[in-house]
């Protein structure tokens, strides 16, 4: 009686175990999806299924789920999708995340109750430095890295003076900032625009009177896409370099079209690479989506390979975090823009690139790596992130 | 040279000018002649943008463009009116700007649900890319078209109202509306007129606007906000005063952008003046509008009575 009961008590027990296994692992996806602004999220979202879907559904071995959250580029609804994933859901991962801001609203709630968060985009500065955690996995870049390749290149190319304009808030001032960190000429005027300002005539204006050597934007979205168009309009493309760093990217150059041409623009990765994962992450993206992918698609796939090689690393025991934390840390997977490692914060070490906006061999207008500014690079606030 | 920038600097501000006023001269008639708050008159310059930016996708022809950006504007605004807004006359402003409002939320959803939440570009039709020449600073030829334009259709509205009988009309219906309705004039049929030709001229000035800037939903609001501010400092319900005061702000609006800045430099710190002057350039022209509220309530130009 006694061995029967216990038998039916070890059936019992190892019933919640075999219920385990059939359903699969729940992560959690937060980007923005809607308003003008929702094809970075779109973006970001088609490059991690890419994978997610190559793999039949899975990643390291093991069935997903992937639930999609819009946090609609608002503090307060990031939050509660957040808390309804964590407490609701009980997703042990959340990956994506769109904006710095956002990005600042939901690091602590998300990192404190020691769920992994995969950031696939922003790198505010904050959270690479003194708030950094060992939760938080960024594969994409600091913020900072971005502009500061463009600088070391203004640099390099010998430019003395360069105006600099961006939107008048924090994210535009951060990045004149990184770009004025390596370059040692003179920045001879920041302008600042107001946030929704859709019109630069004025500025335009200023910026033919002043003929400086070179001109560093940082104009996101629909932003970028009126700055450039109407910086041609004018008749400045071609007379005056125009650097930038979050304008031109796949997103915003099919609205862009010849306007961008010969714009040049800083980041971790481009379409053309040719190592193998990139090209065949590049081939696969165009198939499905008949359009070349931009480097938020490419930031989340090498997302979705980090998980990959850490959730097969620990067998899809993801409830054991120190082993799975080393997984991720180890990052040992083949990224789109090479080797990838990283740092002491959780932030990549990588190389930062200068692209040309020019046409691609079938004619398209897309990204031409030029140069290769900073190798190795580590983003300034390391030092301060107590994390070994 | 400075000259120079400072004649371009005018020249800017003056193409924003006639593209606020043509937004503002429709908004500035219905609000004098039928009391009427309009905030949806936003969403007809944002449809406008839309239709025309469609139309010229389609064909290719900016003139087809303006025709469909006007006419679809205007066929718009007749239904409003007709459908909704007429009704609303006789009842407070409260009243009117909850249902206006309401109608901004159903038009920028409307657009979102047919053209997508991305923005819609469309080029600078063909023969008017490129620059020209400004003694020494090029100014985009298309800028100077919009100016163009604006200046006829105000001279065009200005012997509308001043020299035809509808014009008198309007002018009568706006000062003593029951007398005119006294007289045998059909009053609704006139509110309708009226608030279709602005309705036109809204959805005209989106599409002039379209080649520069984005064509978005919402594009509407903050536009709006602007041309409440040029109505309520031109003085309410007048053309000329709808006129001149989109001149007014957009040139302090743009001089103020370029120059204020600079100014700040020479007597603040580089930092101070790094923060302050894009601030209080984007107040300058509520700063203009309050001055001008306290010195003339009834604005710079307003509608002659008697």
């Amino acid at each position: 009686m006694i061995r029967r009961l216990c038998v039916l008590t070890a059936v019992m027990l190892s019933l919640p175990a075999l219920v385990r296994a059939e359903t699969p692992l729940k992560i959690g996806f937060v980007a923005e999806f809607s308003g003008p602004q929702g094809a970075l999220g779109q973006d970001q979202f088609d490059g991690f299924m890419l994978l997610v879907e190559r793999n039949g559904g899975k990643l390291g071995g093991i069935p997903v789920q992937i639930l999609k959250e819009d946090s609609q580029l608002k503090p307060d609804v990031a939050n509660q999708v957040v808390q309804k994933l964590i407490e609701r859901e009980r997703v042990p991962i959340i990956v994506g995340l769109t904006f710095s801001n956002i990005m600042m609203a939901v690091h602590k709630p998300i990192t404190e109750k020691e769920v992994f968060l995969i950031g696939t985009n922003a790198g505010p500065s904050p959270i690479a430095g003194a708030q950094c955690s060992p939760y938080q996995f960024i594969v994409s870049w600091q913020n900072d890295t971005q502009a500061e390749v463009v600088g070391q290149y203004a640099q390099e190319k010998g430019y003395k003076k360069v105006v600099a304009l961006a939107p008048n808030y924090q994210a535009g001032k951060d990045f004149v900032a990184g770009f004025r960190r390596l370059f040692k000429g003179e920045v001879t005027d920041e302008i600042y625009t107001p946030l929704n300002q859709l019109d630069f005539s004025a500025e335009l204006t200023q910026l033919a009177a002043r003929k400086p050597d070179a001109v560093f934007i940082f104009y996101p979205g629909a932003l970028g896409i009126n700055f450039v168009r109407q910086f041609q309009q004018a008749g400045l493309l071609g007379k005056l370099p125009l650097l930038s760093t979050s304008t031109a990217d796949g997103l915003n150059l099919p609205a862009q079209k010849e306007a961008a041409l010969g714009m040049i623009s800083g980041t971790f990765w481009g379409p053309d690479f040719a190592n193998p994962v990139s090209r065949q992450f590049v081939e696969d993206f165009e198939k499905k989506f008949k359009r070349i992918p931009s480097q938020y698609a490419a930031q989340s796939f090498d997302g979705a390979l980090l998980l990959d090689s850490a959730i097969a690393k620990v067998r899809g025991n993801v409830a054991d975090k120190p082993a799975f934390m080393a997984a991720l840390k180890a990052a040992n997977f083949k990224s789109v823009r090479g080797s990838f490692r990283f740092n002491n914060n959780h932030f990549p070490i990588q190389d930062m690139h200068v692209f040309e906006v020019a046409k691609d061999a079938k004619g398209r207008i897309s990204l031409k790596t030029v140069a290769t500014p900073l190798k190795d690079h580590q983003d300034p606030y390391h030092t301060l992130c107590s994390l070994k | 040279m400075s000259v120079i920038v400072l004649l371009t600097q005018l020249l800017n501000g003056v193409q924003l000018g006639v593209l606020l006023f043509l937004l503002s001269a429709g908004l500035t008639l219905v609000f004098g002649i039928m009391n009427f708050i309009n905030l949806s008159h936003g969403s007809l310059y944002m449809l406008g943008a839309y239709f025309g930016a469609a139309a010229y996708t389609a064909t290719g022809s900016f003139l087809l463009a303006v025709v469909a950006a006007t006419g679809g504007s205007l066929l718009l605004g007749l239904i409003v009116e007709r459908v909704a807004l007429a009704r609303l006359y006789a009842r407070e402003h409260l009243d009117q700007v909850l249902a206006t409002f309401g109608l901004i939320l159903i038009f920028n959803e409307v657009a979102r649900v047919t053209w997508g939440p991305s923005s819609v570009y469309i080029d600078v039709p063909g023969t008017l890319v490129g620059a020209v020449d400004l003694l020494g600073l090029s100014y985009p030829r298309y800028r100077l078209f919009i100016i163009g334009v604006g200046v006829a259709v105000a001279v065009a509205l200005y012997l509308l109202i001043h020299r035809t009988r509808l014009g008198m009309l309007i002018r009568a219906g706006a000062s003593v509306p029951t007398m005119v309705g006294a007289l045998g004039v059909n009053l609704a049929r006139l509110n309708a007129l009226v608030f279709a030709l602005g309705a036109a001229l809204a959805g005209l000035a989106g599409l002039l606007a379209a080649p520069l800037m984005s064509v978005q939903p919402g594009m509407g609001e903050p536009i709006l906000i602007v041309a409440l501010v040029v109505i309520v400092t031109g003085g309410i319900g007048s053309i000329r005063g709808a006129f001149y005061g989109a001149l007014i702000v957009g040139i302090v609006d743009t001089v103020g952008r370029a120059f204020l800045p600079e100014l700040l430099r020479l007597m603040l710190s580089p930092s101070l003046a790094r923060a302050a002057g894009p601030a209080l350039a984007s107040m300058l022209i509520y700063l203009v509008m309050a001055g001008v509220l306290a010195l003339r309530p009834q604005g710079l130009f307003p509608v002659k009575h008697g």
